[in-house]
């Protein structure tokens, strides 16, 4: 008998031996198969490395896919809602995309590599809709999760220490830009790119390398207080971006079984990423249809009363007579950085304009009871954190 | 410049000629461009020996609608009508039936068909009414699916508590669990398993081939006939009403490609370059060819193009003609018996056992056969004396393990006329000459892909609402201006008009609405 030994227990990333010697508290999960921190030492402290310093995260089970062939423009280009011919070779973009209903599969940042060769970043596996997608283009797509070790290093000092650790050029990356670096023989691909909404970047190489470039990248930060991350602090740095969050605002399409659990772009805020002057991409038609008729779901980030975070609250039109739930919370936090109690959320149109003022219902418990607060919000725009070193470039050094 | 047209028709199979007709009936401004050099795909008439000329795809017209023929006029010189049906025995003992009468078998099957029949024809009557109209969508709000749904719900209430159970027990069963529990004798089983697995990748014990039965008597009640003229006779009819309604035929002209402008279908460009313009292009080409090949993957959306490349259609039944310098010998048959449909399927389990290697990309060592000699009452076919032969043989799997070469064409023409011989002993020194057509061959002369008789299989997860993709079902494509008006689409395959007929309504009633 051929007897195939399969990996059962938790995937180690490449850089699991640093963080294994870095972590203090021994809380771990499994991220896409991968046991992941949720915070090594501290999860305030990390976060704050983000917003003071660096803060490094280990991205390598991000979801990855690299496609390449004659059609791959005209293939990414059919399956994001948004204008890829605009993302040209060295630049890496934000995205969604779409089933035939048009409604949110997922998002993503797609990065250009080189001419006509990308790589799709996603939170969600995706292979049998990519393939789908790939019927009639020339193009070959290949689950590249694995091959690739990769770090999110963000924060104010970050900048200095890509520069220190020899990174030539990169004063001249913009924020989605990409670069090509030599690493001790290796290729080392570095973007402008993060979920932390701070200025920062993420190193992408292949994992034999993976230890070599966190010992350089540590020993390059070193006096620029450096430190490694998890999870929870990431989360906090994402909601403050007001970035969105696979199965927190939206529900990958594919994956509800009920009408009416899953949203379009538009619902999502994400009425920018999608270019209707594209003659065909994935759920064209449904959003064209729904633009006329109008959206049910509005996505909304709300700046809410008091310090008591409304995890998983009901979001009301009317703090008490004629209570009427419009919709719920579905990221939420008291913001260090902002000094805001912020959360994103999802109401029913025509509710949730900018500048509308609408009611959280906050429960939280103390001993052991429960209490109830009826919380003012208001509805804001802009991402509730957003420092100018975000865009600056060169970016200054701190 | 390029012309102008109203609609452009992808294929003058015998759907596109309903289709065209009808839309120049309207008024409308039709163009039909057919690959090959002759009319009516499928439903043809052709020459394949010097003299001899056949009925190359179908040969026996029984799903005609009734609806199709009286709006177009059409009036249909038949060879032979009410064809009698006989399933032969190799002792020359055969079973003979046409409408609800069977000979040859004892007196408890003869009762017990001719219930059958009177059950399987009420049934098949519910049926037809939906073969000629557009599916409903489901989960609409549009007034005619939603009246279209109430009537189906209404018209299974009225057929009675009892029957109703008895139509929604039927429809997904199979055909063998019904006969082996009704019947007797072999030989009727063994046709009537036949009758229902024909043109189909399925065998007598497949789920649903109740329904693929009913579907052959929904029209017609079952009646067979032979257009004089071979079936090519029946499109040269349509393309003479088209012509009539001012729609210009063009043959030898195959498209190469749909044009496609800003996301809607502006035209198409044939194989010798030339372009036609038209915001609405109807393809008679199966579904799978006309979006992946003509119009392109690309140009309509993802979820919508798997499910049109995943839909099942590899054809299975493979077509032997043979010129004849005279009628074979058949033990227990006269002269005249040679107008009706011979049977080869001598039991129920032979059926099903010919299927068995299909299923793994071998052909039937035992092929079932369908014989017509449509010479017999038609002089235009042959020579006087001198007939020819026509037979849909099973199994002929499209994806064969080992390709179809030379050699496994020979050899499955070597075991379809042994088989023949078992049953006509003396047919080896009356042919001529012999041609076999794979499903194979059939894709390529007839542009069927898969080779497949209903161009995708014809099964509960590609009917009605479903056909030929769920989303698509009422003939618009989810790219504007592209149709289907073919056997892929509601209600499928045979020489039926039904779904050209249906697909030119649909177009006409979108105009209206528009
Ligand atoms: C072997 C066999 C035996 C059969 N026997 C019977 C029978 O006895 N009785 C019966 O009722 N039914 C029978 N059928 C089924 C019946 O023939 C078909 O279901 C029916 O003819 C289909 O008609 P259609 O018009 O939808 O398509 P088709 O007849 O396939 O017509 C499509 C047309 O489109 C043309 N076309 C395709 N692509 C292009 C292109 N790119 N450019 C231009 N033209 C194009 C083709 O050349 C063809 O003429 C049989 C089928 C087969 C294969």
């Amino acid at each position: 008998m051929n007897v195939i030994e399969v990996h059962q227990g938790r995937l180690e990333s490449p850089f699991y031996p640093r963080l294994k010697a870095l972590d203090r508290l021994d809380s771990w999960h499994t991220w896409k198969g991968y046991t992941t921190p949720d915070a090594l030492f501290d999860a305030e402290l990390e976060y704050f490395a983000i917003r003071n310093s660096t803060g490094v995260f280990d991205l390598t089970p991000m979801t990855k896919y690299r496609i390449t062939g004659k059609d791959s423009l005209a293939y990414v280009d059919r399956l994001v809602t948004r204008d890829m011919q605009k993302v040209t070779a060295g630049r890496v973009a934000y995205a969604v995309w779409c089933n035939d209903q048009g409604q949110v599969i997922d998002d993503g940042t797609i990065f250009h590599l080189r001419e006509g060769e990308y790589r799709l970043c996603s939170q969600e596996r995706h292979l049998p809709w990519l393939m789908a997608a790939a019927i009639g283009f020339d193009v070959t797509i290949r689950e590249e999760t694995a091959d690739i070790a990769a770090l999110a290093v963000q924060g104010p000092t970050s900048f200095s220490i890509m520069k220190n650790l020899g990174l030539h050029g990169i004063e001249n990356l913009k924020p989605f830009g990409l670069m090509h670096f030599d690493f001790q023989g290796t290729e080392l691909m570095v973007s402008r790119t993060g979920f932390t909404g701070d200025l920062g970047y993420e190193l992408w190489l292949s994992p034999g390398k993976a230890l070599a470039l966190w010992d350089a990248l540590f020993e390059a930060g070193r006096h620029y207080d450096i430190r490694a991350m998890g999870t929870h602090a990431l989360e906090q740095a994402r909601i403050e971006a007001g970035y969105l969050a696979a199965y927190q605002e939206f529900l990958p399409a594919d994956e509800t079984v009920r009408t009416g659990r899953s949203r379009s772009p538009f619902e999502l805020g994400l009425d920018w990423l999608v270019d209707f002057r594209k003659p065909n991409f994935n759920g064209r038609r449904a959003l064209a249809a729904e633009k006329l008729s109008g959206s049910k779901w509005r996505l909304v980030k709300l700046d809410i009363e008091g310090n008591k975070p409304a995890h998983h609250s009901y979001i009301y039109a009317k703090p008490r007579k004629n209570k009427k739930e419009i919709g719920f919370i579905t990221s939420a936090s008291w913001s260090p950085v902002c000094k805001q109690n912020i959360a994103i959320g999802s109401v029913r149109m025509p509710h949730g304009a900018t500048g509308e003022t609408v009611w959280v219902e906050v429960y939280y418990q103390r001993e052991m009871h429960w209490s109830r607060v009826m919380a003012k919000a208001t509805v804001v725009d802009k991402a509730f954190w957003f420092p100018a070193r975000r865009s600056a470039t060169p970016p200054a050094p701190y | 410049m390029t012309e102008q047209y109203d609609a452009i028709v992808i294929g003058a199979g015998h759907n596109g000629l309903v289709c065209a007709a009808l839309l120049g009936k309207a008024g409308r401004k039709v163009l039909v461009l057919e690959a090959n050099e002759q009319v009516g795909g499928a439903a043809v008439t052709r020459r394949f020996a010097d003299d001899y000329s056949v009925p190359a795809c179908a040969h026996l017209l029984y799903q005609l609608q009734p609806q199709v023929k009286k709006d177009l006029g059409l009036n249909i010189a038949l060879a032979s009508d009410d064809m009698e049906t006989v399933a032969l025995s190799t002792d020359g003992q055969h079973v003979r039936y046409s409408g609800d009468r069977v000979q040859g078998v004892s007196d408890a099957d003869a009762a017990s068909y001719r219930e059958f029949h009177r059950r399987m024809g009420r049934f098949a009557n519910l049926l037809q009414t939906y073969l000629n109209k557009p599916p409903p969508r489901l989960g609409t709000k549009d007034r005619k699916d939603l009246v279209t749904l109430a009537r189906l719900g209404l018209d299974l209430r009225m057929l009675g508590r009892k029957e109703m159970r008895e139509f929604l027990r039927l429809i997904g069963m199979n055909i063998h669990d019904e006969v082996t529990e009704r019947f007797e004798s072999k030989l009727l089983k063994g046709a009537l398993s036949l009758d229902a697995v024909v043109g189909t990748h399925l065998g007598p014990r497949s789920p649903n081939t109740i329904m693929t039965y009913l579907y052959r008597l929904a029209g017609n009640a079952g009646r067979l006939a032979a257009p004089a003229g071979g079936m090519g006779a029946v499109s040269e009819a349509l393309a003479q009403a088209a012509r009539s309604h001012g729609v210009t035929i063009r043959t030898g002209m195959p498209v190469q490609r749909v044009i496609v402008d800003n996301g809607r279908v502006t035209g198409v460009e044939t194989q010798n370059g030339e372009n036609f313009a038209s915001f609405t292009v109807i393809s008679n080409a199966d579904p799978k060819t006309t979006i992946l090949n003509l119009v392109g993957a690309r140009h309509v959306e993802t979820g919508f193009a798997r499910r049109i490349s995943n839909i099942r259609m590899q054809g299975n039944a493979a077509k032997l003609h043979l010129a004849l310098d005279g009628l074979p010998v058949v033990q227990g048959l006269e002269k005249k018996d040679f107008g009706a449909r011979l049977l080869i399927a001598p039991d129920e389990h032979y059926v099903e056992r010919a299927f068995n290697p299909a299923k793994y990309g071998e052909t039937s060592p035992e092929p079932v056969l369908e014989i017509s000699i449509p010479s017999f009452r038609d002089s235009t076919l042959a020579p006087t004396g001198k007939h020819v032969l026509s037979a849909i043989v099973q199994y002929a799997p499209y994806r064969l393990k080992k390709g179809w070469d030379k050699a496994a064409r020979e050899a499955f023409k070597e075991t379809t006329l042994r088989k023949i011989t078992e049953f006509m002993p003396d047919i080896d020194g009356r042919i001529t000459a012999v041609e076999l057509l794979t499903p194979v061959d059939i894709e390529q002369e007839f542009h069927m892909g898969g080779g497949h008789w209903h161009h995708g299989e014809f099964t509960l997860d590609q009917f009605m609402f479903v056909r030929p993709v769920s989303g698509a079902a009422q003939y618009a494509m989810p790219l504007d201006g592209l149709f289907l008006c073919g056997a892929g689409t509601h209600p499928g395959g045979g020489v039926s008009g039904a779904a050209g007929r249906n697909a030119a309504r649909a177009i006409l009633g979108r105009e209206k609405s528009a």
